[in-house]
């Protein structure tokens, strides 16, 4: 497979490490100030959205958002369009603040 | 010579007849021809047995001229060089080729067991699953070696391969498999319009049927053409081509997979060459120009040496000037066919007859009979006769229904072309039947692929060379070129005129599958027992298995189950076609990364400088470290491990740790991003100190952990364990680019930079005076515990780093000096050492005393712990998010039920703990309800004169003090252990802070 990484170009995959969905968004955990009793409902409710960010995947047959890393280059991690069942690549783009929690304003960035 | 050459033509081909070669086969000599094939040449000694059968043992010559070969097997080579399974028709000769038959006991001509003949019946379709299901334990004491032994193929070397393999990469517009006439014209017409090409040829000569079959090319002999057209392409300096290369499969993103053969057509290759070369080839676009296959008819006795692919009878005497036989039988259902019978008469060859199988086989075609020597019979061949040296007689079932027989020692046989559509039906492309050929021919081909000539069912010379100049046209504008591709060379129409023929009933066995040893009765029977998907009668007959794929049986198996079936070829389909296309060695895929290169190997600065020390090195993921330091008289390991630990407890020593990960944090918010990738806070670290830092994983657990250092306001220096150095990196990365890209920090990898080393023991403050600049003070009160800051060296203008910090438990610093200087530095504190008895220790007495401090490491950040687990728990910061957090908090990870860290002592003094050991309650019975942890890390301790070691244990910390049993089947041994706080000495650390 290759990968056209907008800063090294066209590389071989073997270049490139995988790591899944590139649409997962990292809840936020900010603590609170008095910090939140571990047993309430709330603290249980922010560890259920944790287990989702980190457990859950859809195992999907098409075309996907994934996260992969160039280590083999330019250390960027990246947002690979890619069908998952034919390998086509549609799109392939830095990935700043995909996974950062959604600005207030503009909506997700990436 | 060593023989005659009895079968060798006065004149023709392309061989070199001044080059005379000798070869052995099972011993016997024989000679042949520079350019001939070890198959050709021994067709050209008059040899037809040639190997016996995978099942059955049953004699078998050859059946084809080139890479599709079923039958012609030979380990070739003789010892660590010989190569099992080796296809002898596309074997270049060699002077001194040596080469063996298979699969026969005690010879070729009296095998044993050929008597597997007899209990055929027993090896029918899915024989392995029928014959050998019970009882299951006899499988691998009796069922394996039995059917090892009496069903097989070639036998291998059984000793390192001594030659090099190599891998490599090339880019191009074009990329064209195959340089018959299609592929040529498509290379001329690319190469023509300025596109980088590369032509690749399985063969070594290129030409494809042309060298065979001969023919015209604008009105002129094709080897005219052939010739021209070569050195126009030699000529272009875009086109590069590749012979001995065989393009064998379709990767994503248009990557082609080409298995070169550099050198197997020498005896041993040259110094410093490798044997083959593996190429990954990315291309704008792929022409598949790979001809096609021709096809078998399956009739009795099929498979006996003399029965032969008439295009192969073509090659044998039209490019190698050899005939396979005196007399020959022509069997045909189509008008290819009789190419075989013109090349053959103007050869000189005695035609016996042919046999045309079709109803309405063309007046003129059966006139030929009369004006010829030969007769012309309408009917199928049923039979052939003869033993193991080749058939004396056909039978013939006349299309009237009369019986005929024809005595001939050769029989040519052609059921029409199957298209080479293997490649085109990577990535999931599926051929399409075309009725008019009665053949599969290329569908949705790869991205990128399109397909020119024979393989894609345009059978004519005519159509091959327009076809192949068309493809290389269109290639090369689709991949942006816009230079004028010349015209396509012309030759004169021809008819196939075929009728669909798979099987024709007979006596004796039918087979479809030579190599695998199916027959027409096994796809039969499997159509009985229910296995009528093609899927599932290869996989139930092993109808296409082995190294041809099938090439030239995959097509009739399926032909004769859609038959019996009752349904339609296309409705039957073919199986998925995948890589490789041939066969590729496994050196070559491996490539160089074998033996010492099978991974690079890294080495600290100073590695040179410990080898003089005499160090034993050990492997830890690619780094080469220093285990221990052995001084004469020391009798084993542990004397050297002891040694070691007692001069840094009591006087100094020094370690390179330079294989642990740093990294550079730097930039305004560079406390911010650590104290959210580690549980502690680093954001109120003090310039000029450092900390212990632990990092988990998202779900909660341990991920590493390490020291970390605030060398000015925005700049940290982070460490690593060694083997966490590399994934760390990326977990930062992407925390920095994915989850946090507002924060204004940048990482930078500085392990190799530094070499580090870290110097330990009581007296470690006088070797560091005598290193440092006078300057530098690293009294308690000027370079405290946990302290962090450059330094000068005495006479030198190298700024290094220098950190107070012990892994150890001792007054210990860690000084980090630019790598260039590693050596020197180890040297440098060798002699500023010297007077106060420094000594360097390895990795052995650096875990031994990280043991006895009871620091865990490795074995303890084992993926499965917590940082409560660990005795860390108190370092989870309340007031701050970090990655873990929330997740650490789950229920089951903070449960008082879990395993903790804690220390285990034997009772008795004199037993020897090892990693691994169970922990159940004193006297319980081991098993998986009493286990209540395990053993991770274990030393023999020379302060306390006794083994010790570290474990996890349920509840550890509130079972400090009780005696438990340590199990550890492994040595067969159960003892008792007393649960211990880890830190066994200076529990109070007042050494480390002195």
């Amino acid at each position: 497979m290759r990968i056209n990484c907008p800063y090294c170009g066209e590389r071989d995959a073997s270049e490139f490490t995988y790591l899944g969905d590139a649409s997962l968004v990292r809840p936020d955990a900010t603590p609170k100030d008095p910090p939140l009793d571990p047993v309430s409902d709330e603290a249980q409710a922010l560890r259920e959205q944790f287990h989702d960010y980190v457990y859950l995947r859809d195992n999907v047959a098409g075309f996907m958002r994934e996260s992969w890393y160039h280590g083999g280059g330019c250390r960027t991690w990246l947002t690979v369009e890619r069908h998952t069942v034919t390998h086509e690549i549609k799109s392939v783009t830095a990935a700043p603040g995909v996974g950062a929690k959604a600005p207030k304003k503009s909506g997700r960035r990436g | 010579m060593a023989s005659n050459q009895s079968h060798r033509l006065r004149d023709g081909g392309i061989v070199d007849r001044s080059q005379p070669l000798d070869f052995t086969f099972d011993g016997k000599s024989y000679s042949g021809f520079s350019g001939d094939t070890l198959a050709s040449a021994l067709v050209a000694n008059g040899v037809k047995l040639v190997g016996r059968s995978f099942k059955y043992h049953r004699p078998r010559g050859i059946l084809t001229a080139g890479s599709e070969e079923p039958n012609a097997l030979v380990e070739l080579r003789t010892g660590a060089r010989k190569e099992a399974n080796t296809r002898m028709t596309v074997t270049e000769l060699y002077d001194g080729l040596e080469a063996a038959s298979q699969n026969r006991w005690p010879s070729l001509k009296y095998d044993f067991l050929s008597v597997n003949q007899l209990a055929s019946p027993i090896f029918v379709a899915g024989f392995y699953y029928k014959t050998f299901m019970w009882p299951a334990k006899f499988w691998e004491g009796l069922y394996e070696p039995l059917i090892r032994r009496a069903a097989g193929l070639g036998d291998t070397a059984k000793q390192p391969d001594p030659d090099h393999y190599e891998k490599a990469w090339a880019h191009c517009d074009v990329l064209i498999a195959g340089a018959g006439p299609a592929g040529i014209s498509a290379a001329l017409a690319a190469g023509r319009s300025g596109a980088r090409v590369i032509l690749a040829e399985e063969d070594f000569a290129v030409g494809g049927r042309l060298l065979a079959d001969g023919g015209e090319i604008s009105r002129k002999p094709a080897s005219e053409w052939l010739t021209n057209a070569m050195a126009e392409i030699a000529a272009m300096e875009n086109v590069r081509l590749m012979t001995r290369t065989a393009v064998f499969g379709v990767y994503d993103g248009g990557t082609y997979g080409l298995i070169e053969r550099v050198n197997d057509h020498l005896p041993v290759p040259p110094a410093h060459q490798p044997r083959h070369r593996l190429w990954r080839v990315v291309a704008k676009r792929c022409i598949v120009a790979m001809g096609a296959i021709e096809r078998p008819v399956v009739f009795g006795n099929n498979d006996r040496p003399g029965v032969m692919m008439a295009s192969a009878v073509r090659s044998y005497i039209g490019r190698y000037g050899a005939t396979p036989g005196k007399s020959i039988a022509v069997f045909t259902n189509n008008n290819d066919g009789w190419k075989t019978v013109d090349l053959a008469e103007a050869a000189g060859v005695k035609i016996a007859a042919v046999i045309d199988a079709r109803d309405d086989l063309p007046p003129e075609l059966l006139a030929r009979g009369k004006e010829g020597n030969f007769s012309v019979l309408n009917g199928r061949v049923s039979s052939a006769d003869g033993g193991r040296d080749g058939i004396t007689k056909v039978r013939i079932a006349l299309n009237g229904g009369a019986t005929a027989q024809v005595d001939a020692d050769c029989l040519a046989m052609s059921a029409g072309w199957n298209p080479a559509v293997g490649l085109t039906c990577n990535h999931r492309g599926k051929p399409e039947w075309r009725e008019d050929i009665a053949a599969f021919v290329p569908g949705n081909c790869p991205e990128g692929m399109t397909v020119a000539g024979a393989a894609n069912g345009h059978f004519s010379l005519k159509d091959c060379l327009s076809g192949g100049h068309r493809a290389g046209a269109e290639a090369a504008k689709a991949a942006g070129m816009s230079g004028k591709p010349g015209t396509a060379a012309k030759s004169s129409a021809e008819e196939y005129g075929q009728t669909p023929l798979w099987h024709v009933a007979g006596k004796g066995k039918s087979f479809v599958d030579q190599q695998h040893d199916v027959t027409a009765s096994d796809v039969k029977l499997a159509n009985l027992e229910g296995f009528q998907s093609v899927e599932h009668l290869k996989r139930y007959t092993t109808l296409g298995m082995a190294t041809d794929q099938g090439k030239t049986s995959n097509i009739s198996g399926l032909a004769i189950m859609a038959e019996v079936s009752g349904r339609s070829i296309p409705e039957t389909g073919t199986t998925m076609y995948r890589p490789p296309y041939v066969p590729v060695s496994i050196g070559a895929l491996a490539g160089h990364h074998r033996d010492e290169e099978f991974h690079a190997v890294r080495l600290t600065p100073s590695h040179h400088w410990a080898e003089e020390q005499g160090a034993v090195f050990v492997d830890t993921g690619l780094w080469k470290r220093a285990q221990w330091y052995p001084r004469p008289g020391e009798k084993d390991w542990l004397e050297s491990v002891n040694r070691e630990v007692l001069t840094v407890r009591n006087g100094v020593g020094f370690c390179d740790v330079t294989t642990l990960g740093k990294i550079d944090v730097m930039g305004s918010d560079a406390g911010t991003f650590l104290d959210r990738v580690y549980i502690n806070t680093f954001s109120k670290l003090a310039v000029g100190k450092a900390r212990y830092g632990l990092m988990l994983r998202e779900d909660g657990i341990v991920m590493d952990d390490g020291t970390t250092s605030r060398l000015s306001e925005d700049h940290y220096f982070m460490t690593t364990t060694t083997a966490k150095a590399g994934p760390v990196m990326q977990h930062l990365e992407y925390c920095r680019q994915v989850l946090w890209p507002d924060l204004d920090v940048q990482l930078t990898s500085a392990s190799e930079q530094w070499a580090q080393f870290s110097i330990a023991g009581p007296k470690t403050r006088e070797v560091l005076k005598a290193v440092l600049d006078p300057s530098e003070d690293v009294s308690n009160d000027a370079f405290p515990f946990m302290g962090a800051r450059e330094v000068k060296l005495r006479d030198a203008d190298i700024t290094c780093r220098l950190f107070r910090i012990s892994f150890s438990g001792e007054l210990a610093f860690e000084i980090s000096v630019p790598c260039a200087y590693g050596d020197a530095m180890a040297r440098n504190l060798m002699k500023a050492g010297q007077p106060h008895g420094i000594i360097p220790y390895g990795t052995e007495a650096l875990g031994v005393m990280r043991i006895e401090k009871g620091h865990a490491a490795g074995n303890e950040l084992n993926g499965m712990t917590t940082a409560g687990d660990l005795g860390l728990g108190r370092m989870m910061a309340k007031k701050k998010d970090y990655i873990g957090r929330v997740m650490a908090q789950r229920e089951e990870l903070v449960s008082p039920d879990r395993m903790v860290m804690v220390g285990i002592k034997p009772v008795n003094k004199l037993d020897k703990l090892y990693a691994g050991g169970h922990v159940i309650p004193k006297g319980a019975k081991p098993g998986p309800d009493t286990d209540e942890g395990y053993v991770t890390s274990v030393c023999f301790s020379p302060m306390l004169d006794q083994y010790l070691g570290l474990g996890m244990v349920a509840r550890g910390r509130d079972r400090i003090g009780e005696i438990m049993s340590v199990c550890d089947p492994l040595h067969g041994k159960t003892y008792d252990c007393e649960i211990c706080n880890p830190v066994f000495y200076d529990p109070e650390g007042g050494r480390q802070r002195g």
